[in-house]
C-alpha cells in the first residue's frame, strides 16, 4: 500500500493556479525527490501532506490527498493530529530557543507526555538517529541556539523524528548549511529510510540524485515526470525534464 | 564634485550630530536643576515621616507610599488585561476590518488627554461603582490610560518573534495556545516586562487622572486598604507649588519631592533595562 498519495490534486492561491492535477504516490521506507525551478510548486506540494498551506489565506484545495490510506483533508480532521504524523524539516533551522532537550522533547510534551524516564529516552534515541548524541550529551540543558548551523538542523531533524511520524518531509534541508554539514545531512537522510518514508524538496540535483529512490520533477505547478531517480537523471521523458537536468533552464 | 559631496556629508552629519547633542543637554540640565535644589531636602525623615507644620516640614512618606501603591495596582489590573488583548490582536485576529478598528481604537485611546481618564474615572469608579476617592478607583483609572500602551508593546514583541518558530511548532502537532505559550511569549516575555515597567514608571508621575479619583491633599497616614484615599507625589508636588498653606517655605519640600519622583522613574527605567537585558540572555542561553 502506498504510504502517501495525492489524486488529481488542483491548488489555487487566489487567482493563481499553483498546481495543476497532481497525480503523486509514495511507497513506504522510500526517499522521493521534488525538484524544480523557484516557483515551480514542489515547495506547496510538499506542505500539502502536513496541510501546512492551511495557515496561509485565500487556499483553494481539489482533490484528495491520502495519507495511510485515510483521506487527510476529510471535514472534522484534528489538524494537529495529522501533523504529529507528519514531521518536517525547514529550509533554515528553527530550533526553539530552548534547550538541547527541550527541543526534542518538543513534540512530546505537546502531546502531554510527562513521563520523565520516557522522554529522555526519547531524546537520546533520537539524538543518536542524528548522530548528535556524542556531541551533545553532556550539554543536552544548554540552550540549542548555541549550536552550530549543521548541528541546529540535524537537532530539528531529530525533533521531527521524535514523535515518530509516518511520513518525514524536508524542504531543501540543507540549502542554508556549508558543504561538509550538507554531506552529513544527506548521509543521514540515507540511513533514515529504514525506519521512515521521506519526501526532499531540492534545488541541488546532484543531492536528488544522492539521496533519493524516485524524483518528481515539477514545473509551473504541473508534475512533468515522475519516477525513479535513476530514469529520470538518465533518460527522462519529456524534453522539459531533459532541459532542466542538463541546466539549460531554471 | 567628490568634494561637495563629502561636505554635504559633513553638513548632515553635524546637524544630527548637534540635535542629539541638544537632546542630551535638555536631560542633563534638567536634571541637574532638580538635583541642586532637591537634594539638600533629601534626608531620612524627608523620605521617612509624615508631613508636618502644614506640609512645610517632616516628610512625603503618604505621597511616597500612594504612588507605589498607584503604580502597583493600575498594573494589577492593566498588565493581565493589556496583554491578553495583545495577544488576542496579534496572534488570533485575521488581517479583517474588524482588526484595524481594534488597532485604530487603541491607538485613540492612547490619544486621549489624562483630564480627560480622570473625569470618566471619577463618574464611572468613583460615583457609579461606588468606590469613591480611593486607591482602587485611582488604579484602575490608571490602568484604563497605561492600557494602549501595554496593548501596543505587546503587539511590538509577538510581531518580533520569528514566525519560523510558530510553523516550526505547529508542525510538531501544536495547536495554536501549546505554540503561544510554549514557544512565543517565552521569547517575546523581555520586552513586554520591559513595556510593563515604563508604563509604570509613566503611571507614576501621572496627576490629572488620580486628581478626582484617588489624591488626597492632605492624609499624613498610611493606607491600610485599596479603598482608602491616597496622597500621591506629582499632586503633592502641586499642591505644594500652588496652593499649600506657605508656599515659600515648602519650596524646599516641593523640589525634594521632584527628586524623589524622578528618581523612581529613573530607578524604574533601570530595572526595565536590567531585566530585559536578564531575560533576552536567559532566554538565548538556558
Amino acid at each position: 500500500m502506498f504510504k502517501a498519495q495525492a489524486t488529481d490534486l488542483h491548488l489555487h492561491y487566489g487567482d493563481f493556479h499553483a498546481l495543476k492535477g497532481i497525480n503523486f504516490t509514495v511507497m513506504p521506507n522510500t526517499v522521493t525527490a521534488l525538484i524544480g525551478p523557484s516557483g515551480c510548486g514542489k515547495s506547496t506540494f510538499l506542505r500539502l501532506f502536513n496541510r501546512m498551506n492551511d495557515l496561509i489565506d485565500n487556499v483553494r484545495i481539489e482533490g484528495t490527498v491520502l495519507l495511510d490510506g485515510e483521506d487527510i483533508y476529510q471535514k472534522d480532521l484534528a489538524v494537529d493530529e495529522l501533523r504529529k504524523r507528519v514531521g518536517m524539516v525547514f529550509q533554515k533551522p528553527t530550533p526553539f530557543p530552548k534547550s538541547i532537550f527541550e527541543n526534542v522533547a518538543y513534540g512530546l510534551r505537546v502531546n502531554e507526555v510527562r513521563d520523565k524516564l520516557a522522554l529522555e529516552e526519547v531524546v537520546e534515541t533520537n539524538l543518536r538517529r542524528v548522530a548528535l548524541w556524542d556531541e551533545v550529551k553532556d550539554n543536552l540543558k544548554k540552550s540549542a541556539m548555541a549550536l552550530s548551523g549543521g548541528q541546529q538542523q540535524r537537532l530539528c531533524i531529530a525533533r521531527a523524528l521524535a514523535v515518530e511520524p509516518a511520513l518525514v518531509l524536508m524542504d531543501e534541508p540543507t540549502s542554508a548549511l556549508d558543504p561538509i554539514s550538507s554531506a552529513a545531512i544527506e548521509e543521514l537522510i540515507y540511513q533514515l529510510k529504514e525506519n521512515f518514508t521521506i519526501i526532499i524538496v531540492t534545488h541541488n540535483m546532484q543531492q536528488a540524485g544522492r539521496v533519493s529512490d524516485r524524483t518528481a520533477y515539477f514545473y509551473l505547478g504541473e508534475l512533468v515526470e515522475f519516477d525513479n531517480t535513476k530514469t529520470v537523471f538518465t533518460n527522462p521523458r519529456d524534453p522539459r525534464t531533459q532541459n532542466y537536468i542538463t541546466g539549460r533552464m531554471g | 564634485m567628490r568634494r561637495t559631496k563629502l561636505l554635504k556629508q559633513d553638513i548632515a552629519f553635524g546637524t544630527f550630530r548637534l540635535v542629539s547633542y541638544f537632546i542630551v543637554l535638555v536631560l542633563v540640565a534638567l536634571l541637574s536643576f532638580i538635583i541642586f535644589r532637591g537634594a539638600g531636602a533629601i534626608n531620612w525623615t524627608f523620605i521617612s515621616a509624615m508631613p508636618q507644620d502644614g506640609m512645610t516640614a517632616g516628610g512625603i512618606l503618604p505621597a511616597i507610599v500612594g504612588t507605589l501603591c498607584l503604580m502597583v495596582g493600575s498594573m494589577v489590573f492593566a498588565f493581565p488585561v493589556g496583554v491578553l488583548s495583545g495577544i488576542y490582536i496579534h496572534e488570533y485576529l485575521k488581517d479583517s476590518w474588524f482588526k484595524h478598528a481594534l488597532q485604530l481604537m487603541t491607538n485613540n485611546l492612547a490619544g486621549i488627554p489624562s483630564i480627560v481618564f480622570g473625569l470618566f474615572g471619577m463618574a464611572l469608579f468613583v460615583n457609579y461603582l461606588d468606590f469613591g476617592d480611593s486607591i482602587l478607583a485611582g488604579s484602575l483609572t490608571l490602568g484604563l490610560l497605561s492600557l494602549p500602551v501595554i496593548i501596543r508593546t505587546t503587539e511590538e514583541s509577538l510581531k518580533a518573534v520569528d514566525d519560523t518558530l510558530r510553523v516550526g511548532s505547529y508542525a510538531l502537532g501544536a495547536t495554536k495556545l501549546q505554540t503561544i505559550t510554549r514557544v512565543v511569549l517565552p521569547v517575546a516575555f523581555p520586552n513586554i516586562l520591559t513595556g510593563l515597567i515604563l508604563s509604570m514608571s509613566r503611571v507614576s508621575g501621572e496627576t490629572a487622572p488620580i486628581l478626582f479619583t484617588v489624591a488626597a491633599y492632605f492624609l499624613p497616614r498610611l493606607p491600610t486598604g485599596i479603598f482608602d484615599q491616597v496622597m500621591a507625589l506629582p499632586y503633592h508636588l502641586y499642591v505644594i507649588t500652588t496652593s499649600g498653606t506657605n508656599i515659600e517655605e515648602s519650596r524646599p519640600m516641593a523640589y525634594g519631592t521632584a527628586f524623589v519622583l524622578i528618581v523612581i522613574v529613573l530607578l524604574f527605567n533601570l530595572m526595565a533595562n536590567t531585566l530585559r537585558r536578564y531575560f533576552s540572555k536567559k532566554v538565548k542561553m538556558n
